[in-house]
């Protein structure tokens, strides 16, 4: 039968060259992001990389190779274990409060009632103040010298004499898991009660026609589906946290006496504050980049294997 | 707004620069570190030919870096440029811009990093030049000891800051206390805080940056000086803080403290806000950076100057303020010497940094039409010539550095047990030595 080439069904080469054509297209697409990805990402972890394995001081530059005495000098740091310690203190804290905070603010105003909208805006207004500028305003109220709080407390009658809000040890941290609370709970609210709006609420109503109480529902209907929400935020909240800086920078400086020090801290001390060693300072990065990627992956595959169930 | 606009359009400006000159500069190796730029400078005056200059200087002493930058661009035709950066962002910026060839024609440093900075090789040689000034030899000796390494001179005092006891004559006034009449030694000094402090209300005694490092040696290390007695060996590689002087130092503090007479907020200090509570008119009596004249005269009217006794009395200060010096990076290497040489001529030091009440860096130069008009800056300016600057490669670390060893050491001492002296003496020890 014969056939005009034309209207022959595409030849071979044709097909490639479609393809192909397709193939250019993906990339095109792809390239912007991939050269973000290798510019702002790949291209810098392979300097902190070569840094953490260099004689690297901040003001001299790379001084050659000084492998492995960088990780050795890194983990033998005099504050290292107490920051790592101070870290995962603060995340657990930060995590199991915002978390739990978070969901309860996010089921007092998903319905929507009279005064919902002006409680979830409230809640939400603090996510628009960055981070450093929420840590200064608090540095102002907590000040012992024109801060409010501590007057307002003593003519409340909570407290005897002056409170001293980043005096002690212990004072300083909850301080600043107060602010950090302040800060993040309307935002992880927002992400839960998306979250909870999308559970159909057919499956509550049967829940609660098989003679589910309230409580029953939320345990075994609720919880569950919010499950990948919940991981989501658990994800964010612990990688946040174990990244902590600008609030004790801030607000502490590490102090008093060490007890407030972060691991990301620590690094921004020996880089800049002192020993101006960026060779440690690149070496501790890299320990936290590793620890933070097993973190994620670890939590990933928990998810999945919530989704699995 | 502007000035944002204007440093970055610098950066990009000094990138682009950066980048022409890396392939001249490649073909002559790294020589241009140190020697390179000393040939031409040998003239006193250097070169005024409309040149562009940068110059970074830290944010505590950007008054008096305005007034100078000012002066000198009215009056000549190169240009200087300056950029203000926080305290705590200094080493970091000058860090960044030191590793990749990127540093300002000038810059000023805390004269306690000096030396480390110049081993460092961050400053240009101007040994030659130094000698060519007319007056060489009455410029502050304790900021050019900080930039001599191995006999070679690469830095000129920038702006000096001493301090003295800076207290409050209204409070004074009221705690029936001399308004005339500082503190000539600590167990004086205590008392008239204790006395300022029945006054109550908002009112303390006194005040110190308990949890800044900087502050502390700035005010406390005079104390010690005052008695002749020393903070550091010669070389900076031992500390001798544990002495009895500096134990006796540490005891009266922590009296104050006992006894409540220390404002709220003392011990959480990082030294961002330690002269706030003085200036608000809080505070009796307390150790003050002189540079602060001006701005607390304009805030409480006119404040008490006396200088800081030791125990027994005798008086001493630190000179500190910053030190300022060629960078290594520099292209305009003759323009800035002649920025640096006006800077020690008669007119900037009278004409701008006495006139404004600070303290001037050439010592024959300390009578002059202002100090004579104010006591409290003769005064000042007296001390100064008592005065010492402590000179350690890592001092930085041992003692402004946020949880330095010298910071271990004071709380102990003032607001813990106590006790610990020796041990945490030889902390601070190790670091120097290191």
């Amino acid at each position: 039968m014969p056939v005009t080439p034309s209207a022959s069904p595409p030849t071979r080469p044709a097909v490639v060259a479609v393809a192909r054509r397709r193939a250019l297209h993906g990339w095109a697409y792809a390239a912007p992001t991939a050269l973000l990805v290798v510019g702002l990402f790949v291209l810098p972890v392979l300097l902190v990389g070569q840094m953490s394995l260099s004689d690297w001081p901040l003001l001299a530059g790379n001084q050659g190779l000084n492998a492995p005495e960088n990780y050795v000098d890194a983990v033998t740091h005099r504050f290292f274990w107490d920051s790592v310690v101070f870290t995962l203190k603060y995340t657990l804290i930060a995590t199991v409060l915002l978390i739990g905070l978070g969901l309860g603010l996010a089921l007092l105003v998903q319905e929507s009632s009279r005064w919902s909208a002006v409680l979830r805006t409230s809640i939400l207004v603090p996510s628009a103040l960055g981070l450093a500028s929420a840590s200064l305003l608090f540095y102002a109220l907590y000040s012992p010298q024109v801060g409010p709080l501590s007057p307002l407390l003593q003519r409340l009658g909570l407290a005897d004499g002056p409170v001293s809000f980043l005096g002690t040890p212990d004072s300083a941290l909850w301080s600043t898991v107060f602010l950090v609370v302040w800060r993040f709970a309307g935002f992880y609210m927002l992400l839960l009660m998306v979250g909870l709006q999308g559970i159909p609420h057919e499956v509550i109503e049967a829940a609660r026609m098989d003679g589910a109480n309230r409580w029953q529902s939320f345990l075994h209907v609720t919880l569950p589906l919010l499950r990948p929400s919940l991981a989501l935020c658990t994800v964010l909240c612990v990688t946040g946290s174990l990244l902590a800086f600008d609030q004790f920078y801030i607000l502490t400086k590490g102090g008093p006496d060490n007890s407030t020090l972060t691991v990301v801290q620590l690094i921004y001390n020996v880089a800049f504050q002192g020993q101006n060693d960026l060779g440690i300072a690149a070496a501790l990065s890299i320990v936290v980049l590793v620890v933070l990627v097993v973190v994620n992956v670890a939590q990933m595959r928990a998810m999945r294997a919530g989704q699995e169930d | 707004m502007a000035t944002h606009r204007r440093a970055s359009a610098r950066l990009v400006a000094s990138f682009l620069a950066a980048g022409l000159a890396g392939s001249v500069l490649a073909a002559c190796g790294t020589s241009s570190a140190d020697g390179g730029t000393q040939e031409a400078q040998v003239s006193a005056e250097g070169v005024d030919d409309g040149a562009e200059l940068t110059l970074w200087t830290r944010a505590p002493l950007e008054q008096q870096a305005n007034l100078l930058v000012e002066a000198y661009n009215a009056s000549h035709e190169n240009q200087v440029e300056l950029t203000v950066v926080p305290n705590d962002d200094y080493v970091a910026k000058v860090g960044a811009a030191a590793g990749s060839g990127g540093l300002p024609d000038l810059f000023a440093a805390d004269i306690v990093y000096v030396p480390n900075w110049v081993q460092q090789g961050l400053f240009a040689d101007v040994t030659d030049a130094i000698a060519e000034l007319d007056h060489a030899d009455q410029i502050n000796q304790g900021h050019l000891a900080g930039g001599t390494l191995d006999g070679r001179q690469h830095v000129l005092p920038f702006v000096l800051d001493v301090s003295v006891m800076f207290y409050n004559k209204d409070l004074y006034e009221q705690a029936g206390l001399d308004p005339e009449q500082g503190p000539t030694t600590l167990a004086e000094f205590s008392e008239q805080a204790k006395a300022v402090d029945e006054l109550g209300g908002d009112v303390n005694g006194t005040y110190f940056g308990g949890n800044c490092g900087g502050c502390l040696v700035f005010t406390w290390f005079p104390q010690i000086w005052a008695a002749g007695e020393d903070v550091m060996n010669e070389d900076g590689t031992e500390s001798l803080l544990a002495g009895d002087t500096a134990q006796e130092v540490y005891g009266v503090w922590k009296d104050l403290v006992d006894s409540d007479a220390v404002g709220e907020g003392s011990k959480e200090e990082t030294g961002a806000t330690w002269t706030g509570p003085f200036l608000e008119g809080e505070v009796g009596v307390m150790p003050f950076p002189a540079t602060m004249l001006a701005t607390a005269d304009e805030a409480l009217g006119e404040v008490g100057v006396a200088p800081i006794p030791g125990p027994d009395g005798g008086a001493s200060t630190f000179v500190g303020g910053d030190g300022i010096g060629i960078s290594k990076d520099s292209e305009n290497a003759d323009q800035a010497w002649n920025f640096m040489s006006w800077l020690m001529s008669e007119e900037a030091q009278v004409e701008v940094l006495a006139k404004n009440g600070d303290v001037v860096s050439r010592g024959d130069l300390a009578e002059n039409e202002y100090s004579s008009k104010d006591p409290r800056v003769l005064a000042v300016n007296e001390v100064a010539a008592q005065g010492r600057t402590p000179l350690a490669i890592n001092f930085q670390q041992a003692f402004n550095a946020p949880g330095s060893p010298w910071m271990t050491m004071i709380r102990n001492e003032v607001f813990g047990e106590g006790g610990t002296v020796e041990p945490d003496n030889e902390e601070i020890t190790a670091v120097l030595g290191q």
